[in-house]
């Protein structure tokens, strides 16, 4: 089913009408709410009445992450605190969060794009779903439950974690589907066989997966052993979250909520836009939020668009699965992990040297960090006891900032190696 | 009355400890007792050697970390009961141990000691007429 074929099944020239409409809205009440912003548009010389229609987006100034971290937590929402029902968070790339903020009707259009996204992977409302996403700060689990709850469908909001319980829900509730991260989707694939359950018996049917990169592989291993289809979601917090865009059934591409998140790819050096097809970073203009509507934000995610015709019906503009990033972030287990992070924690301790190492491994199914330290010489002890104490502030420090937990290990002084160039931070063993 | 006690702290990967034991034979240092503290993470090896200060300069040169820590280093008579008389009388005086080790020279038992409070213990120590081996005695066995 089609949720709102009005808008997914519409021309392009129609597309263009409606964004062209409700990008200069956005601009106009950025510009008259947000001193930020003005600053940045005055600054270029720019003045609202200047954007006419979506071929004036590349006049706008971009957006990053720092922008957000400078602005925080809340000096770039357009509205005051009142008109503001919901805050959720993400990571920043050094201590602070990423702070996103919510108004009645963007809670609304984030359910409609989520169930829009819902009826691309084939879900209806007699279906049952399985919101295995973490609920809290994390946009992922209310993402997809407000979502499943405006489609009219059935939620189950277990969250994540208690694989067993997880199981036992899926076989005894009848769940058809399932929402969480792809890797936690084969974690509780594995779950399943160890607890003797018979996964013929089961009535799962379809998998709504994302958060975190995935293969083409890992979807055909998905696929095999939970016997459902594998579908693919994307969104990240600063533009909404989960319903960005989303597969549908035909597999082909996520087809982008354009009318509401307006793309570009761009050519992350030159931060021109790149010839139609070719793989750039994703950029995305929101022009109908109204808590924190952003201006060209940089993703960081690379991917190309494709413009043509869905077979599934919808005219909605398609993203390739995300190849990589422009810049160094990890995604572990569904969390974002920036190295820079990692030093500003280590930085405020001064018992260790700031040389590190982060090490990515995937065991079994799921990821794991573990991260190596040269501890001080001074502050080297000869009881074990405190340099156990010291490795487990690490570890509290670390997770507090990063929201998962790392395996530090302590190492002798100048283990890791020393470059000229760009120091190697990272060791990412993991086959994506 | 304190001994000066090598510490070097290893990661767990095999060779380190003999490379620390082949550094200090050639340079002429003698090991006189040492023990490894082992965790599933990393090790330390504490040592007693005929020059400390040497010592540790040259480790340091190695790369290792290591520092020099103060214990005590206490002779015992080597027969039944005499290291429990020393343990009581900490006990009794609420001297904690944070860790120890022995070796034996000869017809004396010696135990280095590492407790919360070194000034207290030698007092205590010597007020009970515990024998305390001297630094400069030791680094010439």
């Amino acid at each position: 089913m089609i949720w709102n074929e009005r808008i997914e099944c519409a021309t392009r020239e129609e597309m263009r009408i409606i964004q062209s409409e409700r990008l200069c809205e956005t601009v106009r009440r950025i510009y008259h709410n947000v001193p930020y912003y003005r600053k940045k548009m005055h600054d270029i010389g720019l003045s609202p009445g200047d954007i006419e229609d979506v071929d004036d987006l590349r006049k706008l100034p971009f957006t990053t992450k720092i922008d957000l971290r400078d602005n925080y937590p809340f000096g770039l929402f357009t509205v005051p605190m009142s008109e503001i029902v919901r805050l959720h968070a993400s990571s920043g790339t050094t201590g602070k969060p990423t702070v996103v903020g919510y108004t009645r009707k963007d809670i609304q259009m984030w359910s409609e794009v989520v169930t829009r996204s819902l009826c691309m992977a084939g879900v209806h409302r007699n279906d049952i779903v399985q919101i295995a996403y973490g609920y809290g700060l994390f946009t992922g689990g209310l993402g997809l439950h407000y979502g499943t709850e405006n489609l009219g469908a059935s939620v189950i909001p277990i969250s994540g974690g208690n694989t067993s319980k997880q199981v036992q829900l899926i076989e005894d509730f009848g769940s058809t589907v399932l929402c969480c991260t792809p890797s936690y989707a084969l974690n509780i694939a594995e779950v399943i066989r160890e607890m003797n359950v018979d996964i013929r018996k089961l009535k799962l049917r379809v998998g709504i997966f994302g958060a975190e990169p995935w293969s083409e592989a890992m979807r055909r291993e998905i696929e095999t052993k939970l016997r459902i289809k594998a579908i693919d979601i994307y969104g990240l917090s600063e533009i909404v979250g989960p319903g960005v865009s989303c597969e549908c059934e035909e597999q082909a591409g996520m087809h982008i909520n354009e009318d509401h998140f307006l793309p570009e790819v761009i050519d992350p050096e030159t931060l021109e836009p790149v010839e139609p097809g070719e793989t750039g970073e994703l950029v995305f203009t929101t022009i109908t939020k109204e808590g924190l509507p952003l201006l060209r934000y940089r993703t960081r995610d690379l991917t190309r668009l494709h413009y043509e015709k869905c077979a599934c019906g919808r005219t909605l503009v398609r993203m390739e699965k995300c190849k990589g990033r422009s810049d160094d972030m990890l995604i572990i287990r569904g969390v974002n992990v920036f190295p820079s992070q990692v030093e500003t924690v280590l930085l405020n301790m001064s018992e260790v040297e700031p040389h590190y190492l982060i090490i990515i491994d995937r065991e079994g199914t799921l990821d794991s960090m573990s991260l190596m330290v040269e501890v001080q010489e001074q502050f080297f002890s000869d009881e074990i006891k405190k340099l156990q104490e010291l490795r487990l502030k690490i570890i509290r420090n670390l997770e507090s900032v990063l929201g998962i937990s790392v395996n530090v290990k302590l190492v002798e002084p100048k283990t890791i190696e020393r470059t000229a160039g760009k120091a190697v931070r990272v060791i990412d063993n993991r086959k994506i | 009355m304190l001994v000066k006690q090598l510490t070097v702290f290893l990661e767990n990967k095999s060779g380190r400890l003999n490379e620390v034991s082949q550094i200090l034979g050639q340079s002429g240092i003698n090991m006189l007792a040492f023990t490894v503290a082992d965790t599933s993470q990393f090790g330390i090896l504490r040592l007693i050697v005929s020059d400390p200060g040497r010592a540790c300069a040259i480790l340091r040169e190695n790369e290792f970390s290591v520092n020099l820590t103060d214990v005590v280093c206490l002779s015992c008579p080597n027969k039944p009961g005499a290291l429990a008389k020393a343990l009581r009388i900490l006990s009794d005086n609420k001297i904690s141990i944070a860790y120890l080790y022995a070796f034996s020279m000869g017809d004396s038992a010696n135990v280095v000691l590492k407790p919360d409070n070194l000034e207290e213990c030698v007092k205590v120590l010597q007020e009970h007429k515990m024998e305390l081996i001297k630094a400069s005695e030791l680094y010439q066995i």
